[in-house]
């Protein structure tokens, strides 16, 4: 009988670390989380994203308007002397450098599309897609040529665009753009055409994964201005002579 | 059995009163430990019914068993084998069998009884 009470014990204090290690593991199941509130999580930070874009446009707005403002002041302003009159014909010479005005000329019309090739298993499909680098050659290859300006999809690149890859899209002043890709570019149109079309130039090289480029010759393209924000936080200007 | 649900109690009592956790990259290896801590006591509890319970074998077998189990599970992560299947195999069956033979010998008893009436 002494062993049966014994052997009871034993089991009850089994049970017993049994029933502490039971508490620790759900309640560390119970901090990582299930799916459930990954969900919710995924739910949240979606409901975020979207207050957050919105008020990005409504900051996009404001700054557009108060852009207009600015204007109607310089115009106002260059009527009172000859003075503000040739500061503002330096303001807008600078601002077209900068990529702040909008402008037309005649120029270029390029359209890159994804390939159509029929794909053979086993090629690598990143091969038959536009990504940032195509962009980049082009692009580069334009302002190589003489362009005075270049937009993608409506976004006008200026000094500091960047144009990235960011999953199966490209980001360019932080917006994202999906193919196909129309870049629209100021300048000399036969120039521009001749160094694109180049024996060994970039659009021969994109043409052997079967990108489909367009190019259109046009007397009149509207270049869009830059809207993003311009903020220089590191940057400080060195004026002539303190060096 | 009675005891043995006073010592679960008691001990799901003092798991919830004094703060342990365990860290959440071990959560995956301290529930095969407790499977086999289970089987072990479900061993406990058929081996007193049949009179053939031995202190030692119980207690050494619940430790080898929880902690092989666990570092059985963390080995085959590593390897990238899931061996914590082996495990959950192994103490999933006994733990219905031992099950069945308490169950067995509770009802056997149980009749027993009555027929002695």
């Amino acid at each position: 009988m002494k062993d049966t009470a014994r052997a009871h014990i034993m089991i009850a204090s089994v049970c017993f670390i049994l029933g502490m290690l039971l508490v620790a593991q759900f309640r560390s199941v119970q901090i990582s989380g299930g799916a459930a509130t990954a969900l919710q999580r995924a739910q949240e930070l979606s409901s975020q994203l979207k207050t957050v874009t919105d008020e990005r446009d409504v900051y996009k707005k404001e700054l557009l308007e108060l852009r207009n403002r600015i204007n109607e002041y310089e115009n106002s302003a260059s009527k009172i002397s000859g003075i503000t009159d040739a500061m503002k014909k330096e303001l807008e010479k600078v601002r077209m450098s900068a990529g702040l005005m909008a402008g037309t000329g005649q120029g270029l019309i390029i359209t890159l599309d994804d390939s159509n090739l029929p794909r053979q298993p086993g090629e690598d499909p990143n091969l038959f897609l536009i990504h940032d680098e195509d962009l980049l050659k082009v692009i580069n290859e334009l302002f190589a040529a003489g362009a005075e300006a270049v937009s993608v999809n409506g976004q006008r690149i200026i000094t500091n665009s960047e144009i990235r890859c960011v999953g199966p899209t490209i980001i360019i002043n932080s917006v994202k753009l999906a193919p196909p890709f129309i870049i629209h570019a100021v300048g000399d149109p036969d120039t521009l055409e001749t160094s694109l079309k180049m024996r060994g130039g970039v659009i021969e090289s994109l043409q052997v994964f079967g990108i489909q480029v367009g190019i259109k010759k046009q007397d009149k393209i509207e270049m869009p201005a830059y809207a993003g924000p311009i903020q220089f936080n590191f940057l400080k200007p060195v004026k002539a002579g303190d060096s | 059995m009675l005891y043995s649900l006073i010592g679960l109690i008691l001990g799901l009592f003092v798991g919830f009163y004094s703060p342990i956790t365990v860290p959440v990259i071990y959560a995956p290896y301290v529930s095969i430990s407790i499977l086999a801590a289970l089987d072990s006591v479900f061993g406990g509890i058929r081996a007193l019914e049949e009179d053939s319970f031995n202190t030692n074998i119980f207690i050494t077998g619940f430790f080898s068993n929880a902690l092989m189990a666990g570092f059985l599970a963390y080995f085959g992560d590593r390897l990238g084998i899931q061996l914590y299947l082996a495990a959950i195999f192994a103490f999933g069956v006994r733990i219905f069998q031992n099950l069945a033979i308490i169950r067995r010998s509770i009802v056997d008893k149980l009749f027993l009884k009555n027929d002695e009436k």
